[in-house]
């Protein structure tokens, strides 16, 4: 089916088409921090879009996010100070840590709902954060150098700047076509279906908390992948990128992108990081103006910035 | 022994103190329904208004009094201008308004009073030592703060227990629509309940203020201590939050004062050290899962319906 030319679908396709040119952008006019702001930005996106599979798609609220970005960040982190630099080993194992990590929280919070499944959460990453603050050996709080990118046996150099940053699209883009084809497979939809109504779902037979727990699981492992960029794009992990504020951002992006649709959670982290950026260029104090304009998002414009753009169609 | 003492001591002050953050975000959440992100924030600036009008007038209880009042005002106008529209909408609504409240805070905090810590000194009178038993002495100023949490939970109790406005406020906790079926002033209540607990969070915030360094994001931290303890007790239970502030303020304080020793009885010195701060910061984490995982209502779940 071709999808319908419409305001959302027109953004998200410019979007896409702006963040693959972006590095042409960058060699013709020779702004290099364009490129590097954006590849933070694209890593970002492609944890927002994580938590929005859980959050979104699931009803999951997890408080506890940012917890994969630092458990991906430290595999790569401390397997490459102790010597082991290659990314086919770095990065299978910080995504295998992450869906470990995730499988056990899951398994333990899945058992509350609500608020609690907030807090709960919430508590996991603390605890993460917590035992990341106590590795003397891998800085403890000051955080842990990467002196080395992983290292792709010369397949993909990722000093470069512009190769990073395609490797991290292609990421970005996979997670997104996993998410939705996951979303729009018979497992997506019992989700879903868990997230309306978990009796109903309970009661034709499926078992809920199952369905969750892998939909869980896999959110946990796309974030550990952006935490393994992350850390190779600042060459540095530190307890820091766990704390719960960061948690706090994950979601921020993901609301006001628009929850539940599927580029929502870029475009959230794109405006999101976007403003922080422009507002630190102008002023030293732009919490008082990005908290304010969280504030009235939340109050005007339900369903966060897709939500809008889904509401201009129709006016 | 003498230090058992003193430890326990400076786990319930601290716990006492948790309380009375927790107490304020336990009554908006439970009769508002409403996360309320940004009580750290005033936690800060009960502090911060403490530090300036006790320097402003000189005297440290007419200061907090003034701070006390200031931050009744602030979570009054707050409550009033927005965050009244947005009761009855989901969670995550309310937590990304909150969360641009604390980023505003922060940086108005910054604007203000500039990036540096603010000190908060004690009046002579509040740094004499007090023998509490034989051979013990206690800081007065701590001492204090147990006597005052405690009479301000007292306080709260018989309001909540004893007063119309209470019986309405625990009516509210338990079915909202009816209350406001009934014909009382659900708004007006909801701004007063906000209102209180917004000074609460402000009596924490500067009873802790000469103990530790005022400082941007000082509520953050103490905060999710705050939420921990809510959920642990029970969501809208002020005795639940009772319980489980003083319990956490014990385990969190003695943790921290004796884990490592007894961590370098079982393990090796470097060992030890390395994995005593961690646990101790994690222990009442630990606590909180293990209590969510056994009964996932915490402990003393306020009946509904």
């Amino acid at each position: 089916m071709m999808p319908k030319l419409n305001a959302s679908n027109s953004v998200v396709a410019l979007l896409c088409a702006a963040l693959v040119l972006l590095p042409v952008y960058s060699a013709v006019t020779g702004n290099i921090f364009i490129l590097t702001l954006f590849t933070r930005i694209v890593i970002f996106a492609l944890a927002a879009a994580s938590l929005n599979l859980i959050m979104g798609y699931g009803g999951m609220m997890s408080f506890g996010h940012a917890a994969y970005l630092g458990i991906g960040g430290y595999a790569v982190g401390i397997l490459a100070t102790e010597g082991i630099g290659s990314g086919f080993i770095q990065w299978p194992v910080a995504l295998a840590v992450s869906a470990l990590f995730a499988l056990v929280i899951g398994a333990l919070s899945l058992r509350t709902r609500g608020v609690y499944f907030i807090m709960i959460t919430l508590a996991f990453a603390q605890m993460a954060y917590y035992i990341t603050s106590g590795l003397s050996r891998y800085g403890g709080d000051d955080g842990l150098t990467v002196y080395k990118r992983s290292d792709f046996a010369g397949l993909i150099d990722l000093s470069n700047r512009t190769q990073f940053y395609y490797l991290c699209l292609a990421c970005l883009f996979g997670g997104l076509y996993l998410i939705w084809r996951i979303v729009n497979s018979r497992f997506g939809l019992v989700v879903q279906g868990v997230r309306s109504n978990e009796q109903r779902m309970q009661a034709i037979g499926f078992h809920a908390n199952r369905y969750r727990l892998v939909c869980f699981v896999i959110a946990g492992t796309i974030c550990g992948l952006a935490g393994a960029l992350l850390a190779n794009n600042t060459d540095f992990v530190s307890p820091a990128v766990m704390y719960w504020t960061r948690s706090g951002d994950l979601m921020v992006m993901v609301i006001l992108g628009g929850m539940g649709s599927l580029f929502g959670p870029v475009i959230g982290a794109i405006v999101y990081l976007l403003l922080e950026e422009l507002l630190s260029q102008v002023t030293e104090y732009s919490g008082l103006i990005l908290g304010p304009v969280l504030l009235l998002i939340v109050l005007f414009a339900r369903g966060g910035i897709m939500g809008l753009l889904g509401r201009m169609r129709r006016a | 022994m003498y230090l058992v003492v003193e430890q326990l001591l400076n786990g319930l002050q601290f716990g006492l103190l948790l309380f009375l953050l927790a107490a304020g975000l336990t009554l908006v959440f439970g009769i508002m329904d409403f996360v309320n992100l940004a009580h750290g924030s005033l936690y800060m600036m009960g502090a911060y208004f403490a530090a300036t009008f006790v320097a402003w007038t000189g005297s440290f209880v007419l200061g907090a009094l003034m701070a006390l009042g200031a931050t009744l005002l602030l979570g009054i106008a707050l409550e009033y201008a927005a965050l009244r529209h947005l009761y009855g909408r989901d969670h995550l609504d309310q937590v990304l308004a909150t969360f641009g409240l604390i980023l505003f805070f922060n940086d108005a905090v910054r604007l203000i009073w500039g990036p540096a810590g603010l000190a908060l000194p004690l009046p002579v009178w509040l740094t004499v030592p007090v023998q509490i038993i034989p051979g013990v002495y206690y800081p007065a100023y701590r001492l204090m703060i147990i006597v005052v949490a405690l009479a301000v939970a007292a306080l709260l109790y018989l309001v909540v227990m004893r007063t119309r406005v209470g019986m309405l406020i625990r009516a509210g906790a338990s079915n909202r629509e009816m209350i406001g079926a009934l014909g009382i002033n659900i708004k007006l209540l909801f701004t007063l309940v906000f209102g209180l607990g917004a000074a609460l969070a402000g009596l924490a915030g500067l009873m802790q203020a000469p103990i530790l360094t005022v400082q941007i994001g000082m509520g953050e931290n103490i905060l999710i201590l705050a939420f921990v303890i809510i959920v642990i007790g029970g969501i809208g239970s002020i005795r639940g939050a009772f319980m489980a502030a003083v319990f956490v303020g014990i385990i969190d304080t003695m943790g921290r004062a004796f884990l490592p020793d007894l961590l370098r009885k079982v393990l090796s010195g470097a060992a030890a050290s390395t994995a005593a701060p961690a646990l101790s910061s994690m222990l009442i984490y630990l606590l909180m899962a293990i209590i969510l995982v056994l009964r996932p209502e915490g402990l003393f779940p306020v009946a509904k319906r």
